[in-house]
C-alpha cells in the first residue's frame, strides 16, 4: 500500500522537497502490512494444501463434490488428489502464525484507517480527482498518484482487506456464533471460505502489479522513499 | 531532524515506563480473569492469547450455529479413525455395555458411568457443524448429554478451572474451560442423526464441542477430570494439540 503523503497539491513545487514524499505513520503501516501480508500468503497456502478442494454453501467434504480443486498433491492422506505423495503437514506452525499476522494486520489496519481519516491522507492523495487528466498526472510524476492508481488503492484499503478481514472471520466457529449473519451474507462457511482464497488471489496480483510498477519507476528510489521518507534529487 | 530535547527524553522515558508497567497490569488482570490460553507461551503466544482473551470477554454466553433438519449433510465425513485393540472390538460386539467413564477430579462424587448412566440423564439434542481445521465440514444432528448435567450430578468444586478429557486413543486427550463446560451446546453425544454414535465418528461417545474445531471434539471418550490447572497432564499445554502444534483453544 504505498501512498504518496505529498503535502501540497500537484501544482507544488520543488520548495515544498524537504517534506517527506511519504509520512512515517505511512511508512511504518505500510512495511507492517507488508510484513503480515507476506506472514498470511505462505501460511495460508499451508493451511489450504491440507485440503485444496473448494466448495460453494454451508459445508463441504471429501465425500461431496468440490466446487473447484487445485491440481496438487495435499498434506492429508485423506484427500483424493489422483497423486501418490502425500505433502508433509505445516498447518500447526502455519494456522498460529496466520492467526498472529491476522491480529497484526487488523490493528496495523486500525490505526492507519484512524490516521488517514484524521490527517486527510485519503481525501487528499487517494480519493481520485476528476479533474485531473492521466496526462497531468504523468507529469506530475513522482508526487502524485493517478486516478487509476488511487482507485485501486481505495478498492484494497476498503473493499479488498476488508473483505479477507471478513471471510476470514466467517470460518471461526465461535465468531459466526455470536454474529450469524457473517457467515449466512457470504452464503454459507464454505462460501466464505472459497471467497477468502479468491479474494488473497486477487490481493496478491495487487502485490505482483505493485512490484512490477515500482521497478519500472526505480526500485531503489522508490523503495528508499517508503524506507527514509525522502527522494532524492530529481526522483 | 527533530531536536531532541530533555523534556522529550524524559517524556519517552515515563511513556515507556508507563507502557511496560500497563503491560505488566494488563497480564496480570487477564490471568486473574482467566484470558490467558495454557498455551500462551512461545513466538505465537500473543496470538493465541489475543483469540482466546477477545473470545472470552466478547462472545463467552454466544451459541454456535444451529441448523434446520434440511442442511444435514448426507454425505458426512468420519475422518482418520484411531487404530482400536480387540478390547474395543469385544466391547463393541457387546453393544458398548462394558464402556465406562470416570468422572474425578476436583468433585465431591467421583463415578464410573456407563451408557445407559448417561443415557439416564435429560437428553438434548443439537443440529450443528462439525468444522475440520483443514477446511471440510460437515452438518450433523447430536443426540447426547449435556456436560453441565454430568459435571452437576458429581457436584463440581467451585474452584475448578477446566475439564480435561481423554479418549479411548492415548495420543488424543485434551481440556476446556468451565465457559465451554457448562455452555448448553457443549455435549458428551452418544447419537448422531437419529441412531447410535457410529465407531467412524466416535461412537459410543463423543465430546461435542461446537463452539471449537473439530479437533476439540474427542472420540471415544473414557475419562473426564475436573481441575484447576491443566500443568499437570502431559507436557503442561492444556492438550495434546499444542504438543502437536496447534492451539488449545479452537474457537479462533
Amino acid at each position: 500500500m504505498a501512498d504518496s503523503a505529498w503535502p501540497g497539491t500537484l501544482s507544488a513545487t520543488a520548495a515544498d522537497s524537504d517534506s517527506p514524499r511519504h509520512r512515517a505513520w505511512v511508512r511504518a503501516t505500510h512495511w507492517i502490512t507488508a510484513l503480515c501480508f507476506f506472514a498470511l500468503l505462505v501460511t495460508g497456502f499451508e493451511i489450504v494444501i491440507s485440503h485444496p478442494r473448494f466448495y460453494w454453501g454451508e459445508s463441504g467434504n471429501v465425500n461431496t463434490a468440490p466446487l473447484f480443486h487445485i491440481p496438487i498433491p495435499s498434506s492429508r492422506a485423506t484427500v483424493p488428489t489422483g497423486y501418490g505423495n502425500v505433502l508433509p503437514d505445516q498447518n500447526g506452525w502455519s494456522r498460529a502464525l496466520h492467526f498472529e499476522a491476522a491480529w497484526v494486520a487488523v490493528i496495523t489496519g486500525l490505526v492507519y484507517l484512524l490516521l488517514g481519516i484524521s490527517t486527510r491522507h485519503f481525501a487528499k492523495n487517494l480519493i481520485p480527482q476528476a479533474r485531473l487528466s492521466i496526462r497531468a498526472a504523468i507529469k506530475a510524476g513522482a508526487w502524485s498518484y493517478n486516478p487509476v492508481q488511487r482507485t485501486t488503492y481505495l478498492a484494497v484499503i476498503f473493499v479488498l482487506f476488508p473483505l479477507e478481514i471478513w471471510s476470514g472471520l466467517a470460518m471461526s466457529p465461535a465468531f459466526v456464533g455470536a454474529v450469524p449473519a457473517s457467515v449466512i451474507l457470504l452464503g454459507g462457511r464454505q462460501s466464505a471460505r472459497t471467497l477468502h482464497f479468491f479474494d488473497s488471489l486477487i490481493l496478491l496480483l495487487f502485490v505482483a502489479v505493485h512490484l512490477a510498477m515500482v521497478i519500472r519507476a526505480g526500485f531503489w528510489p522508490r523503495t528508499r522513499a517508503m524506507i527514509t521518507g525522502q527522494m532524492a534529487e530529481g526522483q | 531532524m527533530s531536536k531532541f530535547s530533555r523534556r522529550r527524553l524524559i517524556a519517552t522515558g515515563l511513556a515507556a515506563a508507563g507502557g511496560v508497567a500497563g503491560l505488566d497490569v494488563a497480564a496480570k488482570l487477564a490471568q486473574k480473569y482467566g484470558l490467558v490460553p495454557p498455551d500462551h507461551g512461545g513466538i505465537y503466544g500473543a496470538g493465541e492469547t489475543l483469540t482466546y482473551a477477545a473470545q472470552r470477554l466478547l462472545t463467552r454466553h454466544s451459541l454456535a450455529r444451529e441448523f434446520p433438519r434440511s442442511y444435514i449433510s448426507a454425505r458426512p465425513f468420519a475422518n482418520e479413525i484411531s487404530p482400536r485393540d480387540e478390547a474395543f472390538d469385544r466391547m463393541k460386539a457387546g453393544g458398548f455395555a462394558d464402556w465406562r467413564v470416570a468422572v474425578d477430579g476436583m468433585v465431591a462424587r467421583p463415578r464410573s458411568l456407563s451408557l445407559s448412566d448417561l443415557k439416564s440423564y435429560p437428553q438434548s439434542s443439537q443440529i450443528t457443524e462439525v468444522i475440520c481445521e483443514e477446511g471440510w465440514s460437515y452438518v450433523a444432528e447430536w443426540i447426547g448429554v449435556r456436560l453441565h448435567e454430568v459435571l452437576d450430578a458429581v457436584e463440581v468444586h467451585p474452584q475448578a478451572k477446566y475439564i480435561a478429557y481423554f479418549s479411548l486413543d492415548k495420543d488424543w486427550w485434551d481440556s476446556m474451560d468451565m465457559a465451554d463446560a457448562l455452555h448448553p451446546q457443549t455435549f458428551l453425544a452418544y447419537g448422531m442423526n437419529g441412531a447410535e454414535l457410529p465407531v467412524g465418528f466416535g461412537g459410543p461417545l463423543r465430546m461435542r464441542v461446537p463452539r471449537q474445531l473439530g479437533y476439540k471434539s474427542v472420540k471415544f471418550i473414557t475419562r473426564l477430570t475436573v481441575t484447576d490447572s491443566v500443568k499437570k497432564f502431559g507436557k503442561g499445554l492444556g492438550s495434546a494439540a499444542p504438543e502437536a502444534g496447534y492451539a488449545w483453544y479452537a474457537g479462533i
